[in-house]
């Protein structure tokens, strides 16, 4: 005898799309249809990007397309350490201002070229970088990331009161980059390239490596991995990326001084990457790309636009934390529909 | 001995700017990065009351101090709330709204010229041979009495022992009966006021700016790190070593290193030793 | 034949604030045999494991293995010398499958080193590992992911992740808490055939009736000092181990 239990319910449900499962994991690819499937989003941003500068209107918007470069490459970084590694890094800034003082004391006190700096930036800064965070990595979530907040903050006033390289002037004159098509397609590129590159790792075994010591750090030391190496080896990229952005920077201005070291590196890039979308290291980037323009349209304005993105962030981390591109991707991937319970 | 006095007074100033952060964190675990944010604010809305509309002394304080706990209990009610016990977001988001607080503040004009507020008395007095202005033994009045009196009321009352209880163990608390979301609304107010508090008292010392918010947010963070968060009396104590350390640093080097003494307080502490000098709460050791 | 003796805990002791978890506790593990350790819940034994793997430092006394000192090695050079553990409470990395869990410690220096560097392809060693534990590669089960498998599987998960490791010693923390009676009959020959490979093992246990099949000996602590030491049988006969445990388990034994 059946009895209703209860008045019928409907509930969502979601389900991997068939074009999903068949293109997964062991399956091979058997039609033009699903290899369009795993190609489209990613030709589609590649194209985009490489083709962006080509549609920007004038000099000024051209710019904006450099630095939207810079501020991808910091939110990929931070992205990368917070998610994947466990490391929330809330002093981006410390990266961009190592960067692009080391390539301004290369540049005005030595006479490197930029080709030099640029690179030499990058290697050297990122090996001074973790260094300086070493000391810090056995240190639980809350605080390394209090910590990290206060390092740029410390270098900016230690630069100042010491009255060394330039002091709250900075230094000036630097070599800058050629001409706008020069600096959009270098860039743009080393973005590219970064973010592929950094998706490669987290999905071989070295990347499972980081992914277990975030998920639980004790269970990886009696699985013989040596937490801090493995911190190191994550700071370290990360602070490479984040020393170019520094370095680049550097030279597309002409400047550096210790506004690098500004509130404004730090944050942005974790507004970028919340409101992208955290853990899918493509949602920072598209999330720098909209926040940019954005803040940029309203430049005029002043310091609104800070607030623009601090608010962002805060709405979207307390109300939407899987951030756009997670929900893209679980559109895209995913479909929904009732079901009767 | 002049250095002596000066160095009590600039650790009941520490003290006063830490006492909103500590309370918050120490009642619910909330680390509040805006505490800067309201500080500033309650400042700026002050000097609005003031100048602005023309109010009086009295009721300028009291107005800004009502609409401060609002403003506390509103973002705790509507924002922080969601996001309770995950540590780094609770960072990131307290962050972000006290950026954008004084950012907007920055934008809404609060720049350029000087604004300060009023003292509350003219004239200094002799102590010891040193002049010492009303202000600043207003400054010393007001942080005794509020560390007692907070002293007091976290370890000897019953609705004290309860929150600080709440804050070892929330589970416990909880069934225990204590609505610690409530606790944590009353906990966030009351932090926002304390910092409003300290705001009136010790900016008429000097100037309001914008700037002023983020140094404030970096020496709250030092007293309660090195004091140990979570720990009232580690938090007294540290005032005090940094009251004296920075006073000494600014004296003997020069008022440019002012912020780096905090700065470097944090980090190294951290490196060091940190739960702090006299944690009470071993929270980085985890049970295996 | 005599047995090297493998691992050695001498007159270990710690304290935590006032609390004396290991008081002046001796042990000797040989090569190849499974030890018990029991006793009464708080009695240490978690912090003897503790402070034999590196996690934690202790007060005073030595762990040696192989004669060479290892006390107050970081646990990951503990782990690398052929020492792993469970833990009591599960540490799975949730957000990875199953056997991606085990690519961890099969990518440790342990196994680069014990393999020559020749491994091949970790993630068939993994699925190898963990279809030998019992997991059902026909459905999938390896694939899952670890925070949606039920206890039993990540009990045997956590034994796993050390198996991976190529042992010598596998130091297992209440691995039988939670599991029914089939389950636990799934992992006694697991533990049976790794010992019969030459594997040591340790087991901290609460069902007696199951680990008194599989130890050779057992030690019993109470209050962080070890109360007897011995067969089984002899042990539990001893008043004050009964006195220690006062409980239904005890009888249990004595069929």
């Amino acid at each position: 005898m059946l009895t209703q239990v209860g008045p019928r319910e409907r509930r969502k449900e979601r389900l991997d799309r068939g074009l999903k499962v068949r293109t997964e994991g062991i399956y091979a690819l058997s039609s033009g249809k699903e290899a369009l499937y795993l190609l489209a989003p990613r030709l589609t941003l590649i194209l985009g990007l490489l083709v962006l500068p080509l549609l920007m209107p004038n000099l000024y918007w051209q710019r904006v397309i450099c630095i939207m470069g810079v501020f991808a490459l910091l939110s990929l970084a931070f992205d990368f350490l917070a998610n994947y590694v466990g490391l929330i890094c809330l002093g981006g800034a410390l990266f961009m201002g190592v960067g692009g003082y080391i390539a301004g004391i290369l540049n005005s006190l030595f006479g490197m070229p930029l080709v030099v700096t640029i690179p030499a930036a990058t290697v050297t800064g990122a090996v001074f970088s973790t260094v300086l965070l070493s000391p810090c990595f056995p240190l639980r979530g809350i605080y390394f990331a209090i910590v990290t907040l206060m390092y740029p903050l410390a270098a900016s006033r230690i630069i100042e009161a010491l009255d060394i390289f330039g002091g709250t002037e900075g230094m000036a004159g630097l070599d800058t980059l050629p001409n706008i098509w020069f600096a959009s397609y270098s860039i743009i590129p080393v973005l590219l390239v970064s973010l592929f590159a950094l998706r490669r790792l987290v999905t071989e075994d070295i990347g499972l490596v980081l992914r277990g010591l975030k998920d639980n750090d004790q269970a990886a030391k009696a699985s013989g991995i040596s937490i801090t190496r493995y911190k190191a080896y994550s700071t370290f990229i990360a602070s490479a990326i984040g020393c170019f952005s520094g370095a680049y920077l550097a030279h597309l201005y002409g400047w550096a001084g210790i506004s690098l070291f500004a509130l404004d590196f730090s944050i942005l890039p974790i507004a970028a990457s919340v409101i992208g979308g955290m853990g899918t290291l493509v949602g920072p980037v598209l999330g720098a790309f909209i926040l940019i323009p954005l803040t940029e349209l309203l430049r005029e304005l002043g310091t609104l636009r800070i607030v623009l993105y601090s608010l962002l962030l805060a709405g979207f981390i307390v109300f939407k934390p899987e951030g756009l591109m997670t929900y893209a991707q679980r559109k895209y991937h995913q479909f929904e529909h009732w079901v009767e319970v | 001995m002049g250095i002596l006095i000066y160095g009590i007074i600039n650790s009941i100033v520490f003290a006063l700017i830490a006492m909103g952060f500590a309370l918050v964190y120490g009642i619910s675990r909330l680390p509040n990065f805006a505490h800067g944010a309201f500080y500033i604010l309650a400042g700026f809305l002050t000097y609005t009351f003031l100048f602005g509309l023309g109010l009086n002394s009295p009721a300028s304080i009291i107005l800004s101090l009502i609409i401060i706990a609002g403003i506390g209990a509103t973002v705790y009610r509507f924002l922080l709330i969601r996001i309770r016990g995950m540590e780094a977001s609770e960072i990131i988001a307290s962050l972000a709204i006290g950026f954008a607080i004084m950012e907007g503040l920055r934008f809404a004009g609060f720049r350029g010229k000087t604004y300060t507020l009023p003292v509350f008395l003219e004239g200094t007095v002799r102590i010891a041979g040193v002049p010492v202005d009303f202000q600043r033994l207003i400054i010393i009045g007001v942080g005794v009495v509020l560390i007692v009196v907070l002293w007091l009321f976290t370890h000897h009352t019953k609705v004290g022992l309860a929150l600080r209880a709440m804050a070892q163990d929330e589970g416990a608390a909880l069934m225990l009966g204590i609505d610690t979301d409530f606790a944590a609304l009353i906990a966030l107010a009351s932090g926002s006021v304390l910092a409003g508090l300290a705001a009136i008292v010790i900016l008429p010392l000097g100037n309001i700016t914008v700037e002023t918010g983020y140094d404030i947010l970096i020496n709250a963070i030092a007293v309660c790190i090195i004091g140990g968060l979570g720990s009232w009396v580690g938090a007294v104590l540290a005032s005090f070593i940094l009251g004296f350390a920075q006073m000494l640093t600014v004296y003997i080097v020069g008022a440019q290193w002012q912020m780096v003494v905090a700065l470097m307080a944090i980090i190294l502490i951290l490196i060091a030793r940190p739960s702090g000098l006299l944690a009470r709460q071993k929270e980085l050791e985890e049970r295996v | 034949m005599a047995e090297e003796v493998l691992l050695q805990v001498r007159n270990a002791t710690k304290s935590f604030g006032g609390v004396r978890a290991v008081v002046d506790v001796s042990l000797s593990l040989s090569e190849g045999e499974i030890l018990g350790i029991i006793g009464p819940n708080g009695s240490g034994k978690t912090t003897l494991v503790n402070l034999i793997t590196g996690f934690v430092k202790p007060d005073s006394g030595e762990v040696l293995f192989r004669g060479k000192r290892i006390t107050g090695l970081q646990p990951h050079k503990i782990a690398n010398l052929g020492i792993t553990r469970t833990f009591q409470i599960m540490r799975p990395y949730h957000s990875l499958s199953a056997f991606k869990n085990l690519i961890v410690p099969l990518y440790s220096p342990r196994v680069h080193q014990t393999t020559g560097g020749k491994l091949g392809d970790r993630d068939a060693v993994a699925i190898d590992i963990l279809e030998e534990i019992g997991f059902e590669r026909d459905a999938y089960v390896p694939y899952k992911i670890a925070s949606s498998l039920p206890l039993g599987y990540l009990k045997r998960l956590e034994v796993a992740r050390c198996i991976a490791m190529r042992p010598e010693i596998i130091i297992c923390d209440e691995i039988f808490s939670g599991l029914s009676m089939a389950e636990i009959a799934t992992m006694v020959p697991l533990l049976e055939k790794l010992q019969m490979q030459g594997t040591t093992i340790m087991m901290i246990e609460h069902r007696l009736r199951e680990l008194f099949r599989l130890v050779n000996r057992v030690i019993v602590m109470n209050f962080g000092e070890k109360l007897a030491e011995g067969i089984p049988e002899e042990v539990m006969e001893k008043p004050d181990v009964r006195e220690a445990y006062l409980g239904t388990e005890v009888d249990n034994v004595r069929d």
